[in-house]
């Protein structure tokens, strides 16, 4: 008997919110990517010397650049959020008959995350 | 005062007559206490017998009433008409696989993967019958009880895209049912089923959308099984290549 067989249309990830959440997230990779590409830009342009490094800072302090990394900044922090969320799922904790709740496990990485920020922000702002 | 009615539209595809599916309403009495199956009995009962589908327990545990629900895949017999009245609602076969009439798809698929991850307990040594059974303590049994929750109702399967894009993917129950194996003190198998699931189109291809677990009735949670299987096995390649012996 002829049976029909449904293909998965190019707009599948339009048709539900968590397909397009995830198609949202799998997007911010390119944010992250070229964010780095711009980093590594320059650590070059600082290789060249004093005059075309400033002429790379002042590249990043047009509105234009200022605006990408607003973007960037929070395709990373959506990124790293939604990596935050993961944890209970693959780290499973148990006593005894007993797993360590999930918000936990996550609640572990948020922590780490104040602390870590914390200890930056004095590192840089202390002196 | 006249009974309340809604529209029912139902995906109808008869092979010896269609090309392909069309979209059938049917105008049904709206009770708050139907589930959406109750309604597609009353169809079949009352207005159109050639309707077909599956279904058996009515009560969310035999797993045979998978269907997409307005888009979602769902348990027909546990979704109430009262969360989508007076608006219709959509019913259509289960998403990503083959339709054979109607409501019912082809499941041909998901049996061959099931049986692929070997769901038994394994054993390298065979202990003898003279020692009684195989025990274990309430703990070990924790370990992978919620993975052994199954009802292979395959609504993760209508749930993950990949499986969609990639009818060759293991997909999420299976996955789950091999991490079920896997986890049990019992088992002696896992290097067995190592090699399904790290294979091409194993554990590797999920890219964790998520919504398999979203949408399982079981509390099965296949998206962490997934994950969890990822973290084993790259944990098994580290050690096989840090230590020489391992
Ligand atoms: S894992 Fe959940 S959604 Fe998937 S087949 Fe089993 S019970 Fe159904
Ligand atoms: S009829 Fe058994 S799960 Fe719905």
């Amino acid at each position: 008997m002829r049976r029909y067989r449904r293909p998965l249309g190019p707009t599948w990830w339009l048709t539900q919110r968590a397909y397009f959440l995830f198609m949202l997230r799998e997007l911010t990779s390119v944010f992250i990517a070229a964010y780095l590409a711009l980093l590594l830009l320059g650590v070059y342009r600082l290789s060249l010397g004093r005059e075309a490094y400033e002429a790379y800072l002042q590249l990043l302090a047009t509105p234009g650049m200022l605006f990408f990394h607003v973007v960037a900044l929070i395709a990373a922090l959506f990124h790293t959020l939604t990596w935050f969320d993961v944890l209970p799922k693959v780290l499973v904790v148990r006593f005894g008959e007993r797993r360590l709740p999930g918000a936990i496990v996550a609640g572990v990485n948020y922590v780490a995350w104040v602390v870590v920020s914390a200890v930056i922000a004095w590192i840089l702002l202390r002196g | 005062m006249p009974e309340p009615t809604m529209t029912l539209e139902i995906l109808r595809y008869r092979p010896e007559r269609d090309r392909a599916p069309s979209i059938q309403p049917y105008e049904i009495p709206y009770r708050a206490d139907w589930v959406v199956l109750d309604a597609i009995n009353y169809v079949k009962d009352n207005l159109d017998g050639t309707l077909s589908y599956r279904w058996s327990c009515r009560m969310g545990v035999c797993g045979s009433c998978g269907m997409m629900i307005n888009g979602v895949a769902k348990l027909s017999c546990a979704t109430f008409l009262k969360d989508y009245y007076p608006a219709p609602v959509r019913v259509e076969p289960l998403a990503h696989f083959p339709v054979e009439r109607d409501l019912v798809i082809v499941m041909d698929d998901f049996m061959e993967k099931l049986g692929r991850i070997r769901p038994w307990i394994i054993r390298g040594d065979e202990q003898p019958l003279s020692e009684g059974e195989y025990r274990q303590t309430p703990a070990q049994l924790a370990t992978y009880k919620q993975f052994s929750m199954c009802i292979n109702c395959m609504l993760c399967y209508s749930a993950c895209p990949v499986y969609g894009l990639e009818p060759g993917f293991l997909g999420p129950a299976a996955i789950a049912l091999a991490q079920r194996y896997n986890l049990d003190s019992r088992d002696q198998g896992s290097g067995q089923r190592a090699l399904i699931l790290t294979s091409q189109h194993g554990i590797w291809d999920c890219t964790l959308v998520g919504e398999c677990t979203s949408v399982c009735p079981a509390q099965v949670d296949p998206a962490g099984a997934i994950q969890q299987a990822k973290l084993a096995s790259t944990l098994d390649w580290y050690f096989s290549v840090l230590l020489p012996w391992g």
